[in-house]
Formats: C-alpha cells, sequence, structure tokens
C-alpha cells in the first residue's frame, strides 16, 4: 500500500507549462501527412471519373457535360482513396481542415484542362 | 422477501459515453439481475459490404470503431488476403504490426484515463490522456490521421515508415515507457484505487472461459486467450507473453492492461529491430472467391470477421464480431450480486466500445 | 501469411444440439453465432475454440424454420441468437434470456432478411 502516489506526478504539473496549446490563438497541430480536405488542379483533371467510382462516401460527383468536379465536403470521410486511384495526380490533399460551415452545400470547380491537340491538326485547332 | 426496484442504467449516462442501457434488478442497494439491451446506434456496416468493392471497404471497416480503427482494418485486409491467397510482402506485416501495437497503446491508455474518471480520479484521467496525446501525435506523423489511420490496404500497407523515423520512434518510446511507469504505478499501488477496485466484479475463471470473455477480461481471469500468439502479422516472429492475472476483479483487469502497456512497447521496439527493407505492397487482382474467418486480437480482445465473396467485386457477408459483444454475458454475470455504486465501475471494467458492437 | 485450419461440418438442423453439446464437453469455447442470406436460405455458422484450434459448425435452413437455442450449454450465446432474430428474423426457441426483438432496435423490421422495398430505403 502505498500513499501519495500521485504527488511527484501532481507537482511536476503544477510547475510545468499546459500541456495543451491554446487554440484557437495557437494553430492546431498539423503534420506533414495530416489529411485536412482534397484539392483539385483543375488545369490537369482529364474527367475520367475514376474518383468518383472509387470513393467509398459517394461524396465526389463529376459532370463530364458541364466539366465540372464537384465534393460534398461533409460526406467526404478524408481516406485518401481519391488520391490513391488518380490516374494523372492531379488530386492532392491539404494538411488544412476545412473550416466550420453552418449548412450542407457542395464545392464545384470547373475543370480547366483542355486536351492537347496533336501536333497534324493543329492549324485546324487553331483556324 | 424485499421489494425489488428496477433501476434504468443509461443509454445516456455520465461515466460511460456510449448507448448501452441495463435494466438493473435491485434488492436494496444490491444488483440481482442485469439485463442488458443495446441497438441505439446500430449502423448497418455489415449491410454495407454489399454495395461497396471490396477494395473500397476497407475504408469502411476501418471505421467501425474510433479507437481501434486499424486493427479492424487489418483484420479485413488479412480476411481478404487469405481468401485470395495474396502473399503480403515482410515489411508490410511489420509495419502492420508496428501500427498495431500503437493502437493498443492508445487504446489502454484511454481507457485507463476513463476507468480513472470513473472512479472519479480526474487528475490521473487527464495524465493517462496526456500520454495518450504522445501516441497520437506519431499516429498522425506516420499514417496522416490520429483516429482513423487509413494506412492498411489490400495485400500491404499503404505508407512507409522511413528508417529515421523509426529510431526516433523507439527514442521516443523509451521516454513514454518512463512516464508510463509513473501512471500504472499510481494504478496499481495507490491505497485509495485499490481500496476501490479489489473484489469489485469478480469473475471467475470458469465463468470467464464458458461465457466466451474476451480480452483483457478474459485474461484477468486467468483464461490466457490471446489471438497474438497465433503468430498473425509479424507477431509470430517476435517473443513476447501475455499478460495474466488470476484475481478476476477489476483491479486484476486494471493490472492487465497497465501490463500490457509496457508489452505493446516491448513488442514494438523488437518490431523496429527486426523490421526488414523490401516492398510494402503488392499488386492485387481478380476477386475474392471463399470464405474465411478472420481472428485478431483487438485492445478488447478477440476480433473476428467473416468474409464472404462469390467471386464479383461485390463481396456476399461481411460479419464483424467484435470483443464487446461477447463481453456482455460476462457482464451480466460480474454485475450480479454487486453493489449499485460499483455499477459504474464495473461496466467500465470491461472496456465497452458499444458503437463498435452495433456496427 | 499464417493460414489458419478453420474446419466447417455441414450438419443437419436436428443435429445441431448434439454437436453443441459435444463441443462443450471436450471444452472448447463459444467463438461466435452468425447467420448469412443465401438467396432464399439462411446459413448458420456456430464457431468454436480451444488452444486456438477453431471448428465451425453450419446448418442451413430457410426463413419459418424454428432453430433450437444453444443457450442451455453456452450461457452467453444469448447475443448472438437474440442479435439473429434481430436483424435476420430468424426465430430460436428456448433462449435463456429472449428480447423478444428488442435487444437491437432497428427502424426496418429485420433489415438483413427479407428484401427492403425500394421505397423504404433512405
Amino acid at each position: 500500500m502505498a500513499f501519495f502516489e500521485m504527488a511527484k506526478t501532481a507537482l511536476r504539473t503544477v510547475l510545468s507549462r499546459p500541456a495543451t496549446i491554446r487554440y484557437p490563438f495557437e494553430p492546431a497541430k498539423k503534420t506533414l501527412l495530416t489529411r485536412g480536405h482534397v484539392t483539385i488542379d483543375e488545369s490537369k483533371c482529364i474527367s475520367c471519373g475514376t474518383c468518383q467510382r472509387k470513393c467509398p462516401a459517394q461524396a465526389i460527383l463529376l459532370n463530364k457535360e458541364e466539366k465540372t468536379w464537384q465534393i460534398d465536403r461533409l460526406r467526404c470521410v478524408v481516406c485518401n482513396s481519391c488520391i490513391d486511384t488518380c490516374p494523372v495526380k492531379c488530386l492532392f490533399m491539404d494538411t488544412q481542415y476545412t473550416a466550420p460551415v453552418v449548412s450542407r452545400g457542395v464545392d464545384i470547380i470547373t475543370i480547366t484542362y483542355v486536351k492537347p491537340v496533336k501536333a497534324a491538326d493543329k492549324g485546324e485547332a487553331q483556324g | 422477501m424485499t421489494k425489488q426496484i428496477i433501476i434504468p442504467f443509461g443509454p445516456q449516462h455520465p461515466v460511460l459515453p456510449e448507448p448501452i442501457h441495463l435494466d438493473l434488478v435491485l434488492e436494496d442497494e444490491m444488483v440481482v439481475e442485469a439485463i442488458p439491451s443495446i441497438g441505439y446506434i446500430h449502423r448497418g456496416f455489415e449491410k454495407l459490404v454489399e454495395k461497396r468493392e471490396f477494395t473500397e471497404y476497407v475504408y469502411v471497416a476501418e471505421r467501425t470503431c474510433g479507437i481501434c480503427s486499424f486493427i479492424h482494418g487489418l483484420t479485413y485486409c488479412q480476411g481478404i488476403e487469405e481468401i485470395m491467397k495474396v502473399e503480403v510482402p515482410e515489411r508490410a506485416l511489420y509495419l502492420r504490426t508496428i501500427w498495431s501495437e500503437y493502437s493498443r497503446l492508445h487504446s489502454h491508455l484511454l481507457w485507463l484515463g476513463l476507468f480513472a474518471d470513473s472512479f472519479g480520479f480526474e487528475n490521473l484521467f487527464m495524465n493517462a490522456w496526456r500520454i495518450r496525446e504522445r501516441i497520437l501525435d506519431v499516429m498522425e506523423q506516420t499514417t496522416g490521421g490520429r483516429v482513423i489511420q487509413g494506412s492498411c490496404k489490400i495485400g500491404g500497407v499503404r505508407r512507409d515508415i522511413n528508417g529515421e523515423k523509426l529510431a526516433q520512434m523507439s527514442k521516443d518510446l523509451d521516454s513514454i515507457q518512463q512516464e508510463l511507469e509513473e501512471l500504472t504505478n499510481v494504478f496499481l499501488r495507490d491505497a485509495s484505487i485499490k481500496h476501490r477496485l479489489k473484489n469489485v466484479g469478480v469473475l471467475s475463471r470458469d465463468d470467464a472461459y464458458s461465457l466466451g470473455a474476451a480480452g483483457p477480461t478474459a485474461r484477468g481471469s486467468g483464461v490466457a486467450i490471446d489471438l497474438r500468439k497465433t503468430g498473425y502479422a509479424a507477431y509470430g516472429k517476435l517473443n513476447f507473453q501475455p499478460a495474466v492475472e488470476s484475481d478476476g476483479d477489476c483491479y486484476a483487469r486494471c493490472m492487465v492492461r497497465c501490463r500490457e502497456l509496457f508489452t505493446s512497447i516491448d513488442l514494438i521496439q523488437q518490431a523496429i529491430r527486426k523490421i526488414p527493407d523490401g516492398p510494402t505492397d503488392v499488386k492485387v487482382t481478380g476477386a475474392p472467391d471463399g470464405e474465411y474467418f478472420t481472428r485478431s486480437e483487438q485492445p478488447r480482445g478477440e476480433l473476428v470477421h467473416y468474409l464472404k465473396g462469390n467471386g464479383t467485386k461485390f463481396l456476399v457477408r461481411s460479419r464483424i464480431r467484435t470483443p464487446t459483444l461477447t463481453n456482455i454475458p460476462p457482464l451480466v454475470k460480474m454485475l450480479q450480486g454487486c453493489e449499485l455504486a460499483d455499477v459504474p465501475v464495473i461496466v467500465l471494467s470491461i472496456d465497452p466500445c458499444i458503437s463498435c458492437t452495433e456496427r | 501469411m499464417t493460414t489458419e485450419e478453420q474446419l466447417t461440418t455441414s450438419i443437419e438442423l436436428g443435429q445441431l444440439i448434439g454437436r453443441v453439446e459435444k463441443f462443450k464437453k471436450e471444452g472448447y469455447r463459444l467463438v461466435q453465432v452468425n447467420c448469412t442470406k443465401i438467396g432464399e436460405v439462411y446459413e448458420i455458422n456456430y464457431s468454436f475454440d480451444k488452444d486456438f484450434v477453431f471448428r465451425n459448425l453450419r446448418i442451413t435452413v430457410t426463413g419459418e424454420t424454428e432453430v433450437p437455442s444453444i443457450s442451455g450449454m453456452y450461457w452467453g450465446a444469448f447475443v448472438y441468437e437474440n442479435e439473429m432474430h434481430d436483424l435476420f428474423g430468424i426465430q430460436v426457441k428456448g433462449m435463456n434470456i429472449d428480447f423478444k426483438g428488442n435487444f437491437i432496435r432497428t427502424s426496418i423490421r429485420y433489415p438483413f432478411g427479407a428484401a427492403i422495398p425500394k421505397g423504404e430505403q433512405p
């Protein structure tokens, strides 16, 4: 049986600096690999739709006609699946968490990728 | 005969943030019977397997539990690999072992904190969670997720840890070990804690075995069931002895978990020393056809995933039997004949994770 | 890869109690009971373990069959049997603690059993 087993730890904690971060005055912890939110390089996306098919939460919707890529941030579970499967590596993981929101909604991004035209019919395309 | 009254315990209870409901039949202050019921948060994950490809179901399986998520992912992947006869590279197996043991450390520290809170030792709760934070930091640095690691995939792992980081992790663990010694000394030696936990919620060895207790609940009663001894992942190549106590009371279960913290640290250190170089994943093609019961040791006990495929990309059935489900009958037995004031401590001593029980 | 040998024996419904009793006498512990719906029939697996030796009994029943409870031998089996009843609608006879469909409360009756009508899906 021991008494005051905790005293040493308690004393040291009183005298040392707090273990917590004073968020939001100090930024929250982040690491290089932290999964925050998915971003897209809209100039590289070839609209193949792999990310949409491989999304376990069905958060991504790709519209081929209107050339938009949309993501429901509240559905997204930030699992990295789309980034791993993207054939042209146009998706990235940002380490910053998304800001809090008060209503549901989707982020719509217009894809600006233009299919490179072959050298032979280049003149035709320009004309 | 004394008049019997029924007191409802949960689903909302200060000591337990998870929804389990117990109807306690009391005679004076003594519990004569406890009737459990769950089902407040049934999510139907097992049904989702019919709608998601088996490769994506890893992410779903991982999200079964917020505490031992990595081990759920690992167990699922192991099952699919077994059905499809995939040979996983050595290095991936070692990395899986390292992350599993980190999960165990974090889960046990979380439990120690909550347990301290259940008997009213707030300061100890904070201290346990402060150490846990250092474990979670390592998890985040190596996998990208504090809670949902998401680093396991069919055929290997998704991320590698480089040698420099492994050396640093090993060094960090030395200092964590010192802090843990200080922490567990309080749990195991302090007079007031001993007084609160000794001879509370006794589960005999026979009861523990025949009621199917798993994990620390079983090992606290002297039943040496530790699925890590079956040698899945890299456990077969590491040297360890499961912690077993024979008293079967809350103190014994607490002691088992305290000792397991050090076993886990030792296992990680061994794995870091032995980890071979090489690839971390293999390409998996085709679809699973067959069935397998895959088993692993979670922080809470034995976890069973039953997987059945029919040769398409969608599995027919995934059944997740979590350790808490099998620990409910022993809990009911423990509660019979205890004092009403001991109920929260006893319920917590099996480390209930109701959310993962309900899938 | 460590392949665990898992022996599955398919038996008749009538043999179930006898076989489970034999396992109990040999000192096996109950690992789990689970149910799988395959087309119109249900496959029920009873898994036992002793010193990491895994044994499995399998019965195949239709939705209307009454399955005898094994909770007489394994007291803790009531969690699995109630679960089976609540999720798949399998009728289990003689459970030691019968929740009568209230162990897992679901908004849809027997969600894993009968096919869910299209309109009711969330």
